[in-house]
């Protein structure tokens, strides 16, 4: 054996040196980091994982699945009296309302085939619970007890009693992750109610919203209500989202509109999660070139 | 190998098989479901730096990317990010194997606590990189929550150990 290319002896043998296998490493979960957040290639990978993880999560889960179910069974009989109480007054409320929204969807249905116009999108709805606050601290994120089994599809927009508070964004087999609107990554597409001016709600943390690209000439006031476009072929429109709380026009082009959302967003407990029940056609493709 | 470098009783030599089933606890702790509750330690670390003081040949940088990419896919959390500061972690905790067993536990746990709050800064800024929310000062909680634990839980994980094969007063094994 050449002295160049003289081998340490089997039992000193330990691989690459520390550092260089730190530089692999990070290097490694840089590209892993950059595909994820940047391009989300990664969704097969997770779920190949996930079979690993799904097992223990079932089972790290059953005893905050206990607990919950045991304050509940101690909850006291005042309690749920009073609540019982209050939830048939709204339900009166409710039916009453219910029973003229069915007369007008009747007379809507009625007035589009006058008009010869199509038909409102078909809606599909599941009652879901909110299990508990995702585990990662830097997103605003919650998980909901139904899943794939049950219908749930990523997108869907996820309601509480007054409004908007997430989309379904990652869903399991039995359970669902939704994002909050209040996320930082988390953007609807609204419209004003009072003259249909469109533009785009962002979270911006804090439990604040923020209405960007609405140019700083248009007609939009505090106090005005902001519901769901449904231009983005994802959600259903007409949902209620927020309601603007200050205006600030004197920056540039763009008015600064700060936004209050109208859902109980971080403490709601039921919630419902709609969607579209068929998706609207593909925007037909565009017209060749130059077509002389 | 001894409990520390200083004491005179012998252990036994370690199980691997025991090693992995002590990472994959911590991983089942990891995933109970508590919310944002702040100043919980971080089981699987904390477990993971506990071996690679304890047995720098066996575990390491490798086990570390495994056990992150198992954390990232359970919590939800970008890929990588977990991964990236456990790499980190073992490799720094490999390092310091020959220097921490000298001292004693409270002593290791506070060369071990900079270690784990740079894991935690790691995290965070890799994701204020991505875009998102600062999630609060008391996120860096958890670090000292893991290294209150350090004492208790090297004396759990050498309990195996700890069992001679037969029972002589006499010997120090």
């Amino acid at each position: 054996m050449s002295l160049v290319g003289h081998q340490p002896p089997p039992i000193f043998r330990r691989g690459p040196a520390p550092l260089a296998r730190l530089f692999v490493f990070v290097a490694l979960c840089l590209v892993l980091l950059v595909a994820d957040l940047r391009f989300r290639y990664l969704e097969v990978l997770r779920n190949a994982l996930s079979v690993v993880t799904y097992p223990l999560q079932m089972a790290a889960s059953t005893p905050a699945d206990v607990v919950r179910n045991a304050s509940r069974y101690f909850g006291t009989l005042v309690d749920v009296q009073l609540e019982n109480a209050e939830l048939r007054r709204h339900q009166l409320g409710a039916g009453e309302r219910l029973l003229r929204f069915e007369q007008l969807e009747q007379e809507n249905l009625h007035l589009r085939e006058l008009l010869q116009m199509s038909q409102r999108v078909q809606t599909k709805s599941i009652a879901a619970d909110i299990l508990y606050n995702a585990p990662d601290p830097f997103a605003r994120k919650v998980i909901l007890d139904r899943g794939t089994q049950q219908g749930v599809e990523a997108g869907l927009a996820v309601l509480d009693a007054n409004g908007v508070i997430g989309q379904v964004t990652r869903v399991h087999p039995v359970q669902s992750e939704v994002t909050l609107l209040t996320d930082r990554n988390q953007s609807i597409p609204v419209s004003v109610v009072r003259n249909g001016v469109r533009g785009v709600l962002y979270g911006v943390g804090r439990g604040m919203l923020e209405m960007r690209h609405v140019l700083a000439e248009v007609d939009i006031q505090p106090g005005d209500r902001l519901v769901t476009s449904g231009l983005d072929g994802i959600f259903v429109p007409g949902l209620p989202v927020a309601t603007v709380t200050r205006v600030d026009r004197d920056q540039d082009a763009f008015a600064r509109i700060e936004c209050e959302p109208l859902a109980a967003i971080e403490r709601s407990v039921q919630v419902l999660v709609i969607g579209r029940a068929a998706y609207p056609p593909p925007p037909p493709p565009p017209e060749p070139a130059g077509g002389r | 190998m001894h409990p520390t470098n200083r004491s005179s009783r012998i252990l036994q030599p370690v199980k691997l098989w025991f090693v992995y089933l002590s990472l994959f606890v911590a991983l089942g702790l990891e995933y109970i479901p508590t919310g944002r509750t702040p100043g919980l330690p971080d089981w699987v670390a904390l477990a993971l730096a506990f071996w690679c003081v304890r047995e720098p040949l066996a575990i390491g940088m490798g086990a570390g990317f495994a056990f992150g990419l198992l954390m990232d896919v359970g919590l939800g959390a970008a890929m990588g990010q977990h991964a990236l500061a456990y790499v980190v972690l073992a490799y720094l905790a490999n390092a310091l194997a020959r220097r921490v067993l000298w001292f004693p536990a409270w002593q290791q746990a506070l060369h071990v606590l900079p270690l784990l709050l740079l894991a935690q800064a790691i995290m965070a800024l890799v994701r204020l990189v991505a875009g998102a929310e600062f999630p609060g000062w008391a996120y860096f909680l958890s670090s000292f929550g893991s290294a209150l634990l350090w004492t208790p839980l090297s004396f759990l994980l050498l309990l195996p150990q700890y069992q001679p094969d037969e029972r002589d007063d006499n010997r120090p094994i």
